[in-house]
């Protein structure tokens, strides 16, 4: 049986309380709308972030809010105006800058790895740089091999960034203002299929250095994040009709990786299923079903087992692509392996 | 007539002079280690641009930028603590000889990534404007090398289309570490390149420091006018190897001792007392300063201790109260 991954149609957002229902293409603009009010530092730079509205729409009518000194478009130059918010960033600004996808933000890698992550260190704590980028990730949108990957694990691998992924239209909605306030580098992840998904955008602050706990349950532990949070919320939907109670964590901060929370949560379950759309070999699930070899190795009831995208660059045919990526059918597969229900 | 001002560029590149012989002294005898990229031969350049920038602009530069430090005004002790990696260095020790810091005179490195320092100083440029700080210049000082790398066009033409206060300054020195730049360019003419971006750009020769200072003036009056960028070819040499590990095998003796001949700092000695600017005892006396301020920052440097190993993992995040 095949699953399909769909938009998340619904979000289990932690905030409880305020009702409003937006979709996470809307949170993640209004939050840089709120904060761009908020301080005239914060300025959106990028490819299409103005006359077109952003390529994923998130800053419709920005420019014509702003202007476009602040919401400014850039030439198709990555390297060059990702560098350009670290000088912008080091001369006092707090810029945003938005790449269109994960695979094109290798085109910036040496500015944000060799540059915004590292000059604090070989300046001898003298030169931060509070610089955001966010970018759209993952696939499942059919557009093939260089636009749908999941890099995020990556970029967790380098000191000196901070790398969140928000899950959730709250978290959208109110991960950016502490970002912003964050003295280093930020780097935000936002799922592609998740910009349509809508839910409650529950009231901030979101804090982002700690992993959140969507779902409580004792007998198996998923950790999942950005994109594959939906899919652990509906395997474990399912896991439940059959008895089986899911604990599902939604890393949320992948650097500085909030290990403790899933250690918790293993304390309690005893087993682990790590889900993570990227490729599994030097995965984020690899790290951390390390860190819970390490920390929780007796807490352990069976090994570890992860739920990753298919060792090969993602092809176009849908039928393909959905075999390559986690689906909830493997999650739940997953699940059951280790819970003795399968 | 040459003045006092131009006493002060001669004791500026001695002073860079003197610095880069002791650098190479001390590394072969290991108290300085890693990469060691030294600026003998090119000091007319750094020596001749700064002082036409006030505290307030900024300075991007390489991992060539001993001399741009020094001539910024960087204490000559904390930059030789920093090549000893000791904790009164200018980047605490953590950055060495290819990432000299100092924020506080708004020197931003020390860059070892050809041409990455050009986003930088771009985007330093445009927080100058948004914040409406105008009249305020960045410099960045990067060589022939990085004209080939996709940062510099990159840059480049965001300096122009967003007309930033920035003032290029490319250190022709005619070779990118081993490969001369007739065998790397299709177009050996570099200000061709910036101009194809609508920026004006002025080979200067960087073998005379009064005619680089003279350049400098004329293109830091037009960036902190608000005309845009300025793009200076500053044609130079390098004496000495690409580092400390280059054998040097790509280049014929008779070139660095042709380039030799134009040494800009017997070229400005012998004008100065040529007019009556320095007399023999006057530069005799310069050169004894110069040892004397070198041998104070060796000492200086020695006497630094060595950062903790319990301190490692600082400064990867900034810790409270840097901001």
């Amino acid at each position: 049986m095949t699953t399909l991954r769909e938009p998340l149609s619904t979000t289990a957002s932690a905030a409880s309380g305020d009702g409003d229902t937006t979709t996470y293409r809307e949170a993640v603009g209004e939050a840089i709308r709120e904060a761009m009010l908020a301080d005239d530092r914060v300025f959106l730079m990028g490819e299409d972030v103005g006359a077109y509205g952003g390529a994923h729409g998130v800053s419709k009518g920005l420019l014509e809010e702003f202007g476009e000194e602040r919401v400014r478009d850039t030439p198709l130059s990555e390297n060059g105006f990702v560098g350009a918010g670290v000088g912008a960033a080091l001369g006092g600004m707090r810029p945003i800058v938005e790449i269109m996808t994960v695979n094109f933000s290798l085109l910036a890698l040496d500015q944000i790895l060799n540059t915004a992550a590292t000059v604090l260190h070989m300046s001898g704590g003298q030169a931060a740089v509070p610089l955001v980028i966010r970018m759209t990730t993952g696939g499942g949108r059919q557009l093939a091999a260089q636009h749908s990957h999941s890099l995020e694990g990556w970029y967790a691998h380098i000191p000196g960034l901070r790398v969140i992924a928000p899950a959730t239209v709250g978290d959208a909605r109110w991960m950016l203002g502490p970002a912003l306030a964050d003295p280093d580098p930020v780097v935000i992840f936002e799922h592609g299929m998740l910009y349509n998904a809508s839910g409650t955008v529950g009231t901030g602050p979101v804090d982002i250095s700690t992993a959140a706990v969507r779902r409580r349950g004792d007998d198996v532990t998923i950790a999942a994040y950005g994109g594959t949070v939906a899919l652990a919320m509906q395997a474990a939907d399912e896991l439940a009709a059959d008895g089986v109670q899911a604990d599902v964590v939604d890393l949320r901060v992948l650097r500085p990786l909030d290990s403790a929370t899933v250690a918790d949560s293993v304390r309690r379950t005893h087993r682990l299923v790590v889900v993570d759309e990227g490729w599994r070999s030097g995965s984020l699930a690899a790290e951390v079903a390390t860190r819970v070899h390490e920390d929780v190795f007796y807490e352990l009831d069976a090994p570890v087992r992860r739920v990753c995208s298919a060792e090969v660059p993602l092809p176009y045919p849908r039928h393909l692509e959905q075999a390559a990526l986690p689906s909830v059918a493997r999650v739940v597969a997953a699940c059951r392996a280790l819970t003795g229900h399968g | 007539m040459p003045g006092t001002a131009d006493v002060a560029l001669l004791r500026s590149m001695l002073r860079i002079r003197r610095f880069e012989e002791k650098c190479a002294e001390l590394y072969s005898a290991g108290s300085i280690r890693g990469f060691l990229h030294l600026y003998i031969g090119e000091e007319a350049v750094a020596a001749g641009v700064m002082p036409n920038l006030e505290p307030d602009d900024a300075v991007v530069a390489t991992y060539r930028e001993h001399g741009h430090a020094l001539a910024r005004g960087l204490p000559m002790r904390a930059v030789m603590a920093e090549m000893f990696g000791r904790v009164d260095g200018c980047s605490h020790g953590r950055g060495g000889s290819m990432h000299l810091f100092d924020i506080g005179r708004r020197f931003f490195g020390g860059n070892a990534i050809v041409a990455a320092g050009i986003p930088t100083a771009v985007g330093l440029a445009l927080a100058d404007r948004m914040a409406g700080r105008t009249g305020r210049v960045t410099a960045c000082f990067f060589g022939d090398g990085a004209v080939a790398e996709g940062a510099f066009h990159e840059a480049a033409n965001l300096a122009a289309l967003w007309q930033l206060p920035v003032l290029f300054c490319c250190e022709n020195n005619y070779y990118a570490m081993g490969t001369a730049l007739r065998r790397y360019e299709s177009q050996t003419d570099l200000c061709l390149k910036a101009a194809s971006y609508e920026i004006a750009a002025w080979p200067v020769d960087g073998m005379d420091v009064l005619a680089v200072r003279d350049a400098a003036r004329h293109a830091v009056a037009a960036v902190r006018g608000g005309s845009g960028p300025v793009f200076l070819e500053l044609r130079t040499y390098r004496y000495r190897a690409h580092s400390m590990y280059d054998p040097d095998r790509y280049r014929d003796r008779s070139e660095i001792e042709k380039w030799k001949e134009r040494d800009p700092i017997p070229a400005l000695s012998a004008r100065l007392q040529e007019h009556g600017g320095l007399d023999p005892a006057g530069e005799r006396a310069l050169q004894d300063e110069v040892a004397a301020e070198i041998e104070d920052a060796v000492a200086f440097a020695e006497a630094s201790p060595l950062e903790p190993v319990d301190d490692l993992e600082r400064w990867v995040y900034s810790e409270a109260g840097t901001r």
